[in-house]
């Protein structure tokens, strides 16, 4: 890789492509890169941006959630005589109007979405053995996909005439 | 445990704990509750039935611990967000919980009435 020659006139020899490489006259020493540059070299990471998708969602999530959430425990606990009122024909008035569905359903999606998230940081964070991280985010996951589904079924396939 | 070694962090730790464990039992709350949802699926009278149960006075104590768990992870969750993005958040976290604290507060004393009102009516006759 030398492509500096000792030259008895000028002390510095002929540089090789100077001007195009690292080297130059006025800076002979090889160019090193810092450590961690990505080069066309580098291996492609393995790891994608999950993580740090996942910390995002909690907040961007959460935002929503307060305006859902607070939304939700008004209507059901506040307003109108508060639980008294909670009877299938009540829910049946609210999920006559598409306006109440949707907003039932973003919250059910968010609210599992991010909990369970949530969770998987607990195990994360509590689970050493990893037999024992795997069975509780078996179960996690497992549970988190269940309740959508049937929260999503109920919503969608809610019969105000059932009987 | 050598004495003197146990961690003990100020309020930033203990409103983390508390969000975690806030956390933990909401989302528990929430598996259930989509299950006595769907309910509507199955009768008019199973769903009613089980809604009766939330309308006894020692369930709405129980609300009214859920309301004081779901408010305070809420509101402790803007203010970890603040402290997240906001450029000023880190150095405000502490006042910001006061802050948060007051606000809950207020609010569940709001919320006695609406909440528990039927039940002590209940209880002790109206
Ligand atoms: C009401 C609005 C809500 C807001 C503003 C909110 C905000 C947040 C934020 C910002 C975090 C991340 C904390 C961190 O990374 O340190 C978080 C964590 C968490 N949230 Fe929420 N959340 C809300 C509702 C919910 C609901 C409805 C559930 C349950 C279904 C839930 C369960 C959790 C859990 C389990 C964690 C993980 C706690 C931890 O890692 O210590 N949150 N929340």
């Amino acid at each position: 890789m030398s492509t500096t020659e000792k030259s008895a006139a000028s002390g510095i020899g002929p540089v090789e492509g100077a001007g195009e490489t690292a080297y130059s006259v006025d800076n002979p020493a090889p160019y090193i890169e810092a450590p961690r540059q990505r080069t066309k070299k580098t291996p492609k990471s393995t790891r994608g941006n999950f993580e740090m998708a996942a910390w995002l969602f909690m907040r961007l999530s959460g935002i929503v959630l307060v305006v859902l959430v607070i939304g939700h425990l008004l209507i059901q606990l506040v307003l109108d005589g508060g639980v008294s009122k909670i009877g299938f024909a009540f829910v049946a008035g609210r999920w006559a109007s598409p306006w109440w569905q949707t907003w039932d359903l973003a919250m059910l999606w968010l609210a599992m979405l991010h909990g369970a998230n949530g969770l998987r940081t607990v195990i994360n964070d509590y689970a050493e053995r990893p037999n024992t991280r795997l069975w509780l985010k078996g179960l996690l996951y497992t549970a988190t996909v269940f309740t959508i589904l049937l929260g999503t079924l109920v919503i969608f396939t809610f019969d105000p005439n059932i009987r | 445990m050598p004495a003197g070694t146990l961690y003990r962090g100020r309020e930033g730790m203990w409103s983390w704990v508390a969000h975690r464990v806030t956390g933990v039992l909401i989302f528990f709350f929430l598996f259930v509750h989509v299950l006595d949802t769907a309910l509507v699926r199955v009768s008019p009278e199973a769903y009613d039935n089980v809604v009766a149960t939330y309308k006894t006075p020692i369930v709405a104590l129980l609300e009214y611990g859920l309301v004081a768990a779901i408010l305070f992870h809420a509101l402790n969750g803007l203010r970890v967000i603040a402290v997240d993005f906001w450029s000023k958040g880190p150095r405000y976290q502490k006042q910001m919980l006061w802050t948060v604290m007051g606000i809950w507060v207020v609010l569940m004393i709001g919320a006695l009435y609406p909440i528990l009102g039927h039940a002590v009516r209940e209880v002790f006759g109206s």
